[in-house]
């Protein structure tokens, strides 16, 4: 205790500056933390996140039930599959090709203009794919099918496009940020290495690929096991904004974030929402922990904790 | 062998440019849009190349629309207030946690992982951001919730404390009589300038970016910031869309922006980011590489 006295004589004026932080997270993150109890409560207004009566798992039961929650989830997962693997392999490439390229200025130039994607919103970015596929006034209803002459197509109304566009979107608006992290990693190889291997003949293929792609190895691990901890989740703005919450489209864009928001906003049904928003947390509480605890075991230094 | 390295070098590049246009050709479909002639728009639709230009879309935005002005001073206020309360209370927490000597640092360390690790989720936040404290409809809801503090440039900026500034630096302070605060903002903050820059970067487009705590919390269209704006322009452009297809409905079409003004709108929304980004590229790109794998 005498001790415990003396520490907080000594050090206050640094717990002291921790204290806006802690109280920031306590309010933003901690409080709804607790707040997660509404998920086994029947929510009305007037009681409120802690008073309602408790109702059990009865909020549960729609996720094994219902078809809708088959399907949010296989969304969620299987978009988030196909971001990660096309993405990665797209970087990787475009990082590499980018590293062989002499011309200092053009390396600059493509490396400054691949990340403007990267600085724009969400909103801006569904006013950029609206005036490709507007039905009426798209740039491709009014410019590609006239001139192949096929019919319009009623993009907002058809489902079967959207996995397409959404991962066409997802790709050009990441590419350039997953790009720099493994041409950062490339650009920290040996170059010793690569002497070493044009000593020994190396073609410029072999060179990538015996030196390279070793070398990005532990990034690549690294940057995808840190995604796969985040499988659960989703860029609400990219599954609700982009697709202009077209209800046609919703077996095709309806994810957990989104169901979450439909449910909470729209529906009025906090039951279900608070549900869905459990199992995600929860999940993906799982899930970032597994992730980051086999990245501790690859790399101390890359680990989250 | 230098005859083929040519050819790969002409491969390479061919291949960059595709890229760089396929990354602006949207942009530029927005500026040319936003320049097109109303009626050659409705004519034609979105044209890269318009038959007609007009610059009527900022003529109408700089004189007709207040709406405009005040959403582009909110969110310039916003981005201002909000990056720096954000840097004050990020740089106050890490530099706590990078000092070695301080006891119980590893709790505090400990608090703010767990934010990143598990989270409350919509719900519970939305219920008590509107039921306990009753930020919709104020501006509190711009700056505060999920903005006002990232664990993740924390950690960045500790890890900047700890390998950047040497202890003696700190010691010899305390022996010269500083205090802490003293000794963080005249002694470690300048030594910290390009760190603070790439997260002030960083949250500084978070916050010009963000239009969810305008979906959530506001509705007061006198506080709706550039990107509140244009998503709630668009919002009622979806009812619209949908009410063309049920027939019934209450929105007007006159009651919204023109296509030509809807994307001068667009341009005028991304257009700081923009203008800064070529400078200040360098601290974007520092930023995305020390902050993804860990400071």
């Amino acid at each position: 205790m005498k001790k415990f006295k003396r520490t907080v004589k000594h050090f206050w004026p640094m717990y002291l500056m921790f204290l806006p932080g802690v109280i920031y997270l306590f309010i933003n993150s901690y409080i709804p933390m607790f707040g997660i109890q509404i998920a086994f409560r029947k929510y009305n207004a007037r009681d409120g996140v802690y008073g309602s009566p408790w109702c059990g798992l009865k909020n549960f039961e729609f996720l094994t039930k219902t078809k809708d929650a088959w399907i949010m989830i296989r969304n969620t997962v299987l978009y988030n599959l196909v971001f990660i693997i096309l993405g990665t392999v797209l970087a990787v490439a475009t990082a590499i090709i980018l590293n062989e390229i002499r011309s200092k200025f053009a390396k600059q130039a493509y490396q400054t203009i691949i990340l403007i994607p990267f600085l724009i919103s969400m909103v801006i970015v569904s006013y950029l794919a609206y005036a490709f596929l507007s039905t009426s006034d798209g740039f491709i209803n009014n410019t590609l099918v006239k001139l192949f002459g096929i019919d319009k197509i009623d993009w907002y109304n058809t489902p079967k496009y959207w996995p397409f566009i959404l991962v066409i979107i997802n790709v050009w608006k990441g590419l350039g940020y997953n790009m720099i992290l493994y041409y950062a990693t490339i650009c920290g190889i040996d170059s010793t290495l690569y002497e070493a291997a044009v000593v020994d003949g190396a073609t410029r293929w072999q060179k990538v690929v015996h030196v390279t792609l070793p070398s990005l190895r532990p990034t690549i691990i690294i940057l995808t096991l840190m995604a796969l901890g985040g499988i659960f989740r989703s860029d609400f703005g990219l599954f609700y904004q982009v697709p202009m919450n077209s209800g046609p489209l919703i077996n095709v864009t309806q994810t957990i974030d989104t169901y979450v928001y439909r449910g909470l906003i729209q529906n009025n049904n906090v039951g279900m929402s608070s549900a869905a928003g459990l199992y995600q947390s929860v999940v993906g509480f799982v899930l970032v922990s597994v992730a980051n605890g086999i990245v501790r075991k690859i790399d101390n230094e890359s680990s989250l904790f | 062998m230098v005859q083929k390295d040519r050819g790969f070098q002409i491969f390479a590049n061919a291949l960059m440019i595709f890229l760089v246009i396929c990354v602006l050709a949207p942009f530029f479909l927005m500026l040319m849009s936003s320049l097109t002639d109303e009626q050659t728009l409705i004519a034609n639709g979105y044209s890269f190349f318009p038959k007609k230009f007009s610059t009527y879309a900022y003529r109408y935005l700089l004189v007709q629309s207040g709406s405009v002005a005040r959403g582009y001073f909110i969110s310039v206020s916003i981005t201002v207030v909000g990056t720096i309360c954000n840097l004050f209370i990020t740089m106050l927490y890490a530099y706590p946690l990078s000092r070695k000597e301080l006891p119980g640092r590893y709790a505090f360390a400990f608090y703010l992982f767990f934010t990143m690790l598990f989270s409350g989720g919509l719900v519970p936040a939305y219920l008590m951001w509107t039921q306990t404290f009753h930020i919709r409809n104020t501006v509190i809801a711009l700056l505060v919730p999920g903005l006002l503090m990232s664990p993740f440039n924390v950690i960045m900026m500790r890890t900047y404390f700890t390998t950047n500034i040497p202890d003696e630096v700190v010691d010899a302070a305390r022996v010269d009589g500083a205090g802490e605060f003293k000794i963080l903002f005249k002694v470690v903050f300048p030594m910290a300038v390009p760190i603070t820059a790439t997260i002030a970067l960083l949250v500084g487009l978070a916050y010009w970016n963000d239009w969810m705590n305008g979906l959530y919390y506001i509705n007061d269209d006198k506080l709706y910031s550039i990107q509140v704006l244009l998503m709630k322009i668009q919002r009622n452009l979806d009812q619209l869309r949908q009410q063309a297809q049920n027939g019934s409905g209450n929105v007007n079409m006159a009651d919204l922006p023109s296509t030509s003004v809807r994307m001068a709108l667009t341009v005028m929304g991304i257009l700081p980011v923009m203008i800064i980004y070529p400078f200040l590229q360098r601290y974007f790109v520092k930023g995305i590489t020390i902050g993804a794998v860990k400071g």
